[in-house]
């Protein structure tokens, strides 16, 4: 009984403990949903997945299943990142465990429940407690917000290295905040929209609008959640990373400010989405600029970090290009991390700025479809960037070291960037490619993105299975880290308690 | 380091090597299979109600007041060739290079975001000596490379669609009416045989590695008309696909242009999903759009015609018939 009850301690109370779960629930959810699409269908796969669970996929309910598989993976997200929140943000303990337990009743309902009514049988009670679920995760919300109040003096600035007002008020606390009264109401945004067309159960995918003249006010604001709440669900990221990387100095004062308006000017943008479309993407794109520009800011200085400490660890005073290169890519978890963020402008951003300019010219020129995979592409490539930063920071935060850190990092770095570049290129191919001639590159395409997957769920899965195993031992890591619970960052103000 | 960079030359040049596209069509011809199902046969569709579109619920009852018969298969090449040469002879096309164009007299523009202004003028109808081009052009005559001569047509635009059915005193279907004659009304059914797929119903993703087999292709293409009729080619045992009044392809082998026109888009819609899709896009409700002067590889069409009370009184022209 104690042998249980230690590891359920150390699983439901402890961040790291927390955060391997979630990260165990996602993985799950992954493994056996991945089984549904792609070339498992070809393989045959699907169906023995089908007939193994007992799952029921109705071809009418398609896009409400997906919508719920996408809402239950991103609860758990956002799961991580509240307890990654509390445990980085200074807060009350109290305050701290209230949050963490409600968001972890709230996505594993949402989840267990959310899939269970979407795959095996659309039994209502689940729906309803799926909706709990995700009402538990807005109640959440409140509670973040409430502990972030950031002008509350027992969080002043402890250091004046970071940025601050001339009160003392933590800047990185208030972009905290502002994600998350964003977040707040943009899930009502989302809410609002979801109820009425999930009580008449008549889901769409918003891509599928795309081409619409006309959208109903509720189209777009369906619209609008979706992109705000992936936005800044990558703000919220953003901003755990500096922590990880202890983010401060001129750096830290000049993105701090950027990432505060950008998120106000985004979100209200979005927002305005329902009554003035037009006018409201030129306030988008003030907005992401904004936010991008405060990443930036985030990339500038952690990867001068990077090479700065590992030249001192090395006793190197001055180094060139190559030097400062290999000391920048020593730690891969620490550089991928800020690489992705690079990255996503090749994938995310560029791609979307490149669609923007050249819609009517070139995509609007293409049949419907082949826009839809490019716009599906982007933001199922953003969401698996954001996963492997989490899973970056994660493998830091288990201790990772030495050449299994490493491989870890690295195969996670080039795995995952093959697959999305690959994405990336399967999604533009008519640029550069006639529909004739497509099919042995979109073949080499899907191999190398299989293959850059595989690598990335292969690491993931014996870094789970490792963690399992130890969970069976008397003094495995699990100890440790239910004996030193949270996570290590250097703190923007004192722990108020 | 340096085994990095040599990977990434690799990778690098391999795709560019994949990029590789010829320039010239050289027409490949196959081998000719016949299905059985007559491409100019038609089936009818009695006026009623039926459930349009995703959702059963009473907002998606429509009504069709009015009987209509819809051809049972795709307009096949050699339809379409034959068409061309009796439009060229009357001189209702043109072939300006290798774009075949006939005169579309315009539609109403609004000026609205993404809106494209289409007056009156010649639109492409067919693209010639493009590859997927099926239909080629001596000077004098339009042939159809060998094999292909039952395959839908493909490679026809909107208008081409369009000016093919009136030129025969058809039209395209509605949306509506594509819906009704896919579906039928006893059931709801996801798709025109009912609401199961597998890789012998249709020519869609999943069937392309099969089918490469019985066409003698290397790469997916589509099928001829009504192929999938419950015949057996070599080992490929086809179910009967048919929708409820015995229409083939409904579902799969090449999209087809319907007539909407939607207020303040330019877009055409499309139905059916094709040989290169999933299974969620051969859904009956399912849909692709385009600009009407588009022509792709997966998309072809067919036509209504309405019912006449009288079957001596009408204005038809029948296929092959040229006017003096």
């Amino acid at each position: 009984m104690k042998f249980i009850k230690e590891r359920l301690e150390y699983l439901f109370s402890s961040t790291k403990g927390l955060v391997l779960v979630a990260i165990s629930m996602i993985s799950l959810v992954t493994a056996i949903w991945g089984t549904l699409s792609g070339p498992m269908v070809e393989w045959g796969v699907r169906d023995f997945t089908v007939r193994l669970l007992g799952m029921k996929l109705d071809p009418f309910f398609r896009e409400g299943r997906i919508i719920m598989l996408y809402h239950t993976i991103a609860m758990a997200v956002i799961a991580i990142e509240v307890y990654l929140m509390t445990s980085i943000i200074p807060m009350k303990k109290s305050q701290k465990w209230t949050i963490n337990a409600t968001v972890t009743v709230g996505y594993l309902s949402s989840m267990i429940f959310g899939l269970g009514f979407a795959y095996f049988g659309r039994n209502w009670i689940l729906h309803g407690l799926f909706l709990f679920g995700l009402s538990l995760m807005f109640f959440t919300g409140l509670l973040l917000a409430v502990a972030l109040w950031p002008w509350n003096k027992a969080y002043r600035v402890s250091s004046p290295e970071y940025a601050h007002t001339k009160s003392g008020v933590d800047l990185e606390r208030v972009a905290f905040f502002t994600m998350v009264v964003a977040a707040l109401g943009s899930s009502l945004f989302g809410a609002v929209a979801g109820a009425y067309f999930g009580n008449g159960f008549e889901t769409f995918l918003a891509e599928n609008t795309v081409r619409f003249a006309h959208k109903t006010p509720l189209q777009l604001g369906i619209i609008g959640h979706l992109h705000i709440m992936l936005t800044l669900i990558a703000v919220a990221i953003t901003l755990i990373v500096g922590r990880w990387l202890d983010f401060k100095g001129i750096y830290h004062k000049i993105a701090m400010p950027l990432m505060i308006s950008g998120t106000i000017v985004i979100t209200l943008g979005v927002w305005m989405v329902v009554p003035f479309e037009l006018i409201a993407h030129i306030i988008i794109y003030v907005g992401s600029t904004l936010i991008m520009l405060a990443a930036l800011m985030l990339v500038i200085y952690g990867w001068r970090k990077l090479i700065r400490e590992r030249l001192n660890e090395l006793g190197i005073k001055k180094a060139g290009f190559f030097r400062g290169l290999k000391a920048l890519l020593h730690d891969p978890l620490k550089f991928g991390a800020l690489w992705q963020m690079v990255f996503m402008n090749f994938t995310v951003s560029g791609v979307g700025i490149f669609m923007a300019v050249k819609l009517d010219e070139i995509f609007r020129v293409w049949p419907w479809r082949e826009e839809r995979v490019t716009l599906t592409g982007h933001w199922h490539v953003l969401a698996a960037l954001i996963a492997t930063i989490i899973l970056m920071y994660y493998a830091d935060l288990v201790g990772l070291k030495g050449k299994l850190r490493q491989w870890f990092g690295w195969i996670l770095i080039i795995g995952s960037d093959i697959a999305f570049a690959g994405a990336t290129i399967y999604s533009l191919k008519r640029l550069f490619i006639n529909p004739y001639y497509q099919e042995p590159l979109v073949s080499k395409i899907f191999l190398f993105m299989d293959i850059g997957l595989a690598a990335v769920l292969v690491i993931l899965a014996l870094l789970l299975l490792w963690r399992l195993f130890d969970l069976f031992k008397g003094e495995g890591v699990w100890r440790r880290e239910k004996e030193n619970p949270e996570v290590e960052v250097a703190k923007t103000s004192t722990v108020a308690e | 380091m340096r085994r990095a960079v040599l990977v990434i030359i690799a990778v690098s040049l391999m795709l560019m090597g994949c990029a590789h596209q010829p320039q010239k069509w050289d027409h490949p011809t196959i081998k000719r299979i016949e299905t059985g199902v007559d491409p100019n046969s038609w089936a009818l569709v009695p006026a009623g109600q039926f459930f349009m579109g995703q959702f059963r619920n009473l907002n998606h009852l429509k009504n069709i007041d009015y009987d209509y018969e819809i051809m049972v298969t795709d307009v096949t090449n050699a339809q379409y060739a034959q068409y061309l040469n009796q439009a060229l002879a009357e001189g209702k096309i043109k072939v300006e290079g290798n774009d075949v164009k006939g005169y579309y007299p315009g539609e109403e523009f609004t000026g609205y975001r993404h809106e494209r202004k289409i007056g009156p003028g010649y639109y492409l109808y067919y693209a010639l000596e493009r590859p997927g081009s099926r239909i080629k052009f001596d000077g004098k005559t339009f042939t159809v490379d060998q094999g292909f001569e039952n395959h839908p047509v493909t490679m026809v635009t909107w208008f081409g669609a369009r000016g093919y059915c009136q030129f025969y005193g058809w039209r395209l279907p509605t949306e509506a009416e594509w819906e009704k004659a896919a579906r039928g009304t006893e059931d709801f059914r996801a798709y025109p045989w009912g609401n199961e797929i597998t890789p012998h119903h249709a020519n869609y993703d999943l069937s392309n590695k099969e089918l490469r087999k019985i066409l003698g292709t290397k790469h997916g293409i589509t099928t001829p008309v009504g192929f999938f009729n419950g015949r057996k080619y070599g080992d490929f045992q086809t179910e009967d696909a048919k929708s409820p009044y015995g229409l083939y392809d409904m579902a799969g082998n090449v999209w087809q242009w319907v007539a909407d026109k939607h207020e303040r888009m330019s877009d055409r819609f499309m139905k059916g999903g094709s040989w290169m899709d999933y299974d969620i896009y051969l859904r009956i409700w399912a849909y692709n759009s385009s600009l009407p002067w588009n022509y792709y590889i997966n998309v072809g069409f067919r036509c209504v015609r309405d019912v006449k009370e009288n079957p001596l009184d009408t204005q038809e022209k029948k296929p092959g018939e040229v006017e003096n």
